[in-house]
């Protein structure tokens, strides 16, 4: 995620750099047909080791917290990197990185749901009321609890057939739902971090996602003063 | 499903090894095939921890009578747990950092001051304060603010010895602890995350209660310094910050002290602390806790929460202290 932000402030220097010679093979690299499942079983390495943990007694002397954390950790860091795709694709020039952006959403809600299968099962042993009861009482559940909520209908829709049956433009606009999420997301991690006052992590997301919503902004806006110039230009925005 | 237990399972019933085994059992019987296999594996490595040895951590050892009146029966945190899973920030905010990092301290000198409403203030040298008076060996609960628990076999005697000693006046109302500063031993401290030096603090009739425990050692031996070396407070019936490590200070006040955590985030910490399971000010539930160090399958991942009790069951000794109070607002 480190680099996702410095992509974002290293911005002129990147498309130079992606046409120099260097990053050519690693642009040949994203278009190998490889590499996508690489990337995705990457993507699930985390659970992988969290599996290996669990059977090899690994998990530490508090293993639901274990598992709650580390996946609700990398739910955020998904999400991190699914909304890297377009600012960094924009950067670069590599239209090819947008191949990977389904693929690492799913990621997150995947990682999310399992999140809230954890606390549903290990620190809730499957009693609804006793959910209901913590997410009426305490925001930062609450937050979680939408969080993982708006990100339902993005996950059902995120099939070529969904985004055909609701028309690009309805899709487009129903994901941006993606940016509530986000917020929402970060909001969760800060609050449940300040009742132990460590807001440091949060605060870096909360750094990391703000650029990258900053970007889309700034981006919208400088496409808007470009289409009342050029009217035919005007509305592509991702 | 296989996990499914009762909610409201007594803690006093919990007995770990058979749980484990019935668990087998289960998984056995319901062949799961593989996944039953790799259970079996790992309850297996979690008994093959043998039950602590009389002197675990290879510290010095620490004398002390069994207080069993004061003492639960429940099933000990193993050792290794006790001395590996901590909140000491001065050490760092992970649960690893302070047994990484608590290497640095040094315990010895170690003087403690006590002060403020008493006609005999003076300081201790830790010698004066390991003779002061018995120690005794207390099996306590000891529950998290962040929803765990484990079961410790301390060692120490009631803090009442200590002030007693320094003769606390009238005007002594409350009594407040402050750690160690000194960020060269304590590398947590150089993180702003608390103001330092850590100050807590107890009203003079908590402090004067007979389970309000001056602590030295733990599992037979003196403290290991990620638990609070060379001496802590253990006070049983509220969350785990309440008890300051490494004291070096200890002052009678008039006024109610304000302590870390409250200037840290002042409407999710109030004075008192207590373990409440109805009362949540830090935004999480406080009704059931993860017993730490239960053994089981995956390390305990299945074992059930254990539902949290009002004063950490410690209710009996110590309700009527707060006997007309709304435990709500004082919370």
């Amino acid at each position: 995620m480190r680099q996702s932000a410095t992509s974002v402030i290293a911005a002129p220097g990147l498309r130079a750099a992606a046409a120099s010679g260097t990053l050519r093979l690693r642009r040949a690299t994203l278009q190998a047909p490889w590499f996508k499942p690489a990337l995705l079983a990457l993507g699930l390495t985390p659970l992988a080791l969290l599996v290996w943990r669990a059977f090899t007694v690994q998990l530490g002397p508090n293993p639901e917290q274990t598992l709650i954390w580390t996946t609700g950790l990398w739910a955020l860091r998904f999400l991190l990197f699914t909304l890297a795709v377009t600012p960094l694709r924009r950067l670069t020039g590599w239209a090819e990185l947008a191949r990977f952006r389904r693929m690492l959403g799913l990621l997150a809600f995947s990682y999310a749901a399992l999140h809230f299968i954890c606390y549903l099962w290990l620190t809730n042993d499957f009693s609804l009321g006793a959910v209901a009861k913590d997410v009426v009482k305490h925001p930062f559940v609450l937050a979680g609890m939408t969080a993982l909520t708006l990100m339902l209908p993005l996950a059902a829709t995120s099939t070529n057939r969904m985004v055909k049956r609701l028309g690009a433009k309805r899709w487009q606009a129903l994901h941006r739902l993606v940016y509530v999420v986000a917020v929402v997301a970060v909001f969760h991690f800060w609050w449940f971090k300040l009742a132990k006052n460590n807001t440091g992590e949060p605060k870096l997301y909360a750094l990391l996602f703000g650029l990258l919503l900053a970007y889309r902004v700034l981006k919208a806006w400088q496409s808007r003063r470009a289409g009342s110039a050029r009217p035919d230009q005007g509305r592509r925005i991702t | 499903m296989l996990i499914k237990k009762p909610r409201d399972i007594a803690s006093s019933e919990i007995t770990p090894r058979e749980a484990f085994r019935g668990r087998r059992r289960f998984l056995a019987a319901a062949g799961l095939g593989a996944a039953a296999a790799a259970a079996g594996i790992a309850t297996r490595r979690a008994a093959a921890i043998a039950p602590d040895a009389p002197h675990p951590g290879g510290l010095p050892a620490l004398p002390a009578r069994k207080k069993a009146e004061l003492s639960t029966l429940e099933a000990l945190t193993p050792y290794k747990d006790v001395t590996t899973y901590n909140n000491f920030y001065e050490f760092g905010t992970s649960k690893r950092d302070p047994a990484e990092y608590a290497g640095r301290l040094r315990t010895r000198p170690w003087t403690v001051v006590v002060e403020g409403e008493a006609l005999k203030p003076r300081s201790f040298g830790i010698e004066d304060l390991l003779k002061l008076a018995p120690m005794e060996e207390r099996i306590y609960r000891h529950r998290c603010v962040e929803a765990w628990s484990m079961v410790v076999p301390w060692i120490g005697y009631p803090l009442s010895s200590l002030l007693r000693a320094v003769q606390p006046t009238g005007k002594a109302k409350y009594v407040e602890f402050v750690t160690l500063l000194d960020p060269a031993q304590m590398p947590g401290q150089s993180n702003p995350v608390l103001q330092w030096p850590y100050r807590e603090g107890l009203r003079m009739d908590e402090a004067m209660h007979p389970l309000t425990l001056l602590t030295f050692g733990l599992y037979g031996e003196v403290l290991p310094n990620q638990d609070g070396a060379p001496l802590r407070m253990v006070i049983p019936w509220k969350y785990g910050f309440k008890g300051a490590k490494s004291i070096v200070r200890i002052r009678l006040v008039e006024q109610q002290p304000v302590t870390s955590w409250m200037r840290a985030v002042p409407d999710w910490y109030g004075f008192y602390s207590n373990v409440n399971p109805h009362v949540s000010p830090q935004n999480w539930s406080q009704a059931t806790e993860r017993r730490i160090g239960q053994g089981g399958a995956f390390g305990g991942l299945f074992a059930p929460r254990v539902p949290t009790q009002m004063f950490n069951g410690y209710g009996d000794q110590v309700a009527r202290l707060y006997a007309g109070m709304d435990l709500s607002k004082y919370f």
